[in-house]
């Protein structure tokens, strides 16, 4: 697993990896705002917490389509499959190197973002955290749509109709702990339940994820 | 001890039968070298031994961990040099001998370009070598010399020659001789799956619909 892990995110950085790539669609979406919406601050400020969610969901996408499909196309997904690692071993680590090359840095550079989107100084620790917590869920369940259409023809546009329903519970406790915080209520029961989310997504979706490997490698 | 035997196996592809009633063994040192016309089935038989697919009917007597498989898509990432392929495929399947593989295979002087920079026929000999560094008994090879010269197919041979030599065993589909002379030919042609010999029943005209 280590060693799928460390290749995944050699494969991430080199030329052609789209490292970085999510993190300037999140940049672009949180520019683009202020434009359509104008630059007053009260307005953005109400909500800034729903874009930077969303914006981070659909920086998220961007790169979903790659974690099965280039391992298909060149073979090494067959070869893997008949590796010792278990094939929810496989999904695992490649979530964990996707949360690692695109979850992390969105966590990461959030708070600028913030700060483009006029968010209340309040609500930047709660936003960081709430990323923190509930991009791993957006990666596994990506990694989820990535081994249903893996091999599929255009599989990538149907990646995305499939997985961003699933995204909405992750995205409905995320936002709303960012907006409780910026308004300086009490955030901690949307942020337990989006940790709960996550942490049952980490726990079940592997296993249907490597069963919908199976019955594509067929 | 019998590495791979197989007795009554089906196989199918996209629920189609494919081959049936096979019966064979593989013992240490052997090779069985699969013979047949295109869309036989020697690729699906190869995947089935793989554990890729499961078999429609029959048994396959393996140890599940004794399986190496090489297929038409070597699994290479162009990103990555000769050496860091080969390296993560060690790691994976916990073997080693990557400058051995290497060298058998007239890589040395290749190690640190990116694959991306190889040409067919390097990419194919990388492949092979892979089979080298998983540390299996069983390689299941399918069309391995395709892109090959002369003296690739030549080291190529050699490479299988020390395996068996080790107490390994290899199934090789090929169309070409390979100068194994010690190798035994199975003709799968004879155990064509019934239904799409004779043309007739459903599975056919399904076939011949959608085929």
């Amino acid at each position: 697993m280590k060693a799928l892990l460390i290749r995944d995110l050699r494969l991430a950085t080199r030329a052609g990896g789209g490292f970085g790539l999510a993190l300037a669609f999140f940049l672009i979406v949180c520019t683009l705002v202020p434009f359509g919406v104008g630059p007053q601050g009260g307005t953005l400020a109400l909500i800034a917490p729903g874009i930077l969610w969303v914006g981070a969901l659909l920086s998220c996408l961007l790169s979903l389509d790659r974690i099965f499909a280039l391992d298909h196309e060149d073979g090494s997904l067959d070869l893997l499959a008949t590796a010792p690692l278990p094939l929810e071993g496989v999904v695992a680590s490649k979530a964990l190197a996707h949360w690692l090359t695109t979850g992390l840095p969105l966590v990461l550079a959030a708070p600028v973002f913030g700060i483009l989107l006029h968010l209340p100084g309040p609500g930047y620790v709660w936003l960081v955290l709430s990323l923190a917590l509930g991009t791993p869920a957006l990666s596994v369940l990506g990694a989820f749509g990535a081994a249903v259409t893996v091999g599929l023809r255009r599989g990538g546009l149907l990646l995305s109709l499939l997985v961003l329903p699933l995204y909405i519970p992750t995205l409905i406790f995320g936002a709303e702990a960012v907006r409780r915080g910026a308004a300086g209520l009490d955030p901690w029961t949307p942020l337990v339940f989006l940790a709960a989310i996550t942490l049952a997504v980490l726990a079940l979706v592997p296993f249907a994820a490597a069963s919908a490997l199976r019955v594509n490698l067929r | 001890m019998t590495l791979l035997s197989v007795s009554g196996l089906a196989v199918a592809r996209g629920g189609l039968r494919t081959l049936e009633n096979l019966n064979f063994t593989l013992e240490p040192g052997q090779a069985l070298i699969l013979r047949g016309p295109n869309g036989l089935g020697k690729t699906t038989l190869l995947r089935t031994l793989a554990g890729l697919q499961p078999a429609v009917d029959g048994q396959i007597a393996a140890d599940p961990d004794s399986t190496a498989y090489a297929a038409h898509a070597d699994g290479l990432k162009s990103a990555l040099t000769v050496t860091e392929n080969l390296r993560f495929w060690a790691e994976v399947f916990g073997g080693d001998g990557i400058d051995q593989a290497l060298s058998l295979m007239n890589l040395t002087e290749l190690a640190a370009r990116p694959a991306h920079a190889l040409s067919a026929g390097q990419k194919r000999r990388l492949g092979l070598a892979r089979l080298m560094v998983t540390g299996r008994a069983v390689w299941l090879m399918d069309e391995p010399t395709v892109s090959l010269d002369a003296a690739s197919v030549g080291l190529f041979v050699q490479m299988v020659r020390g395996h068996l030599a080790a107490g390994g065993g290899a199934v090789i589909a090929t169309h070409i001789d390979l100068g194994l002379a010690e190798a035994r030919v199975l003709d799968l042609t004879p155990f064509k799956a019934a239904a799409t010999r004779s043309g007739t029943g459903r599975a056919a005209g399904f076939n011949e619909a959608f085929g």
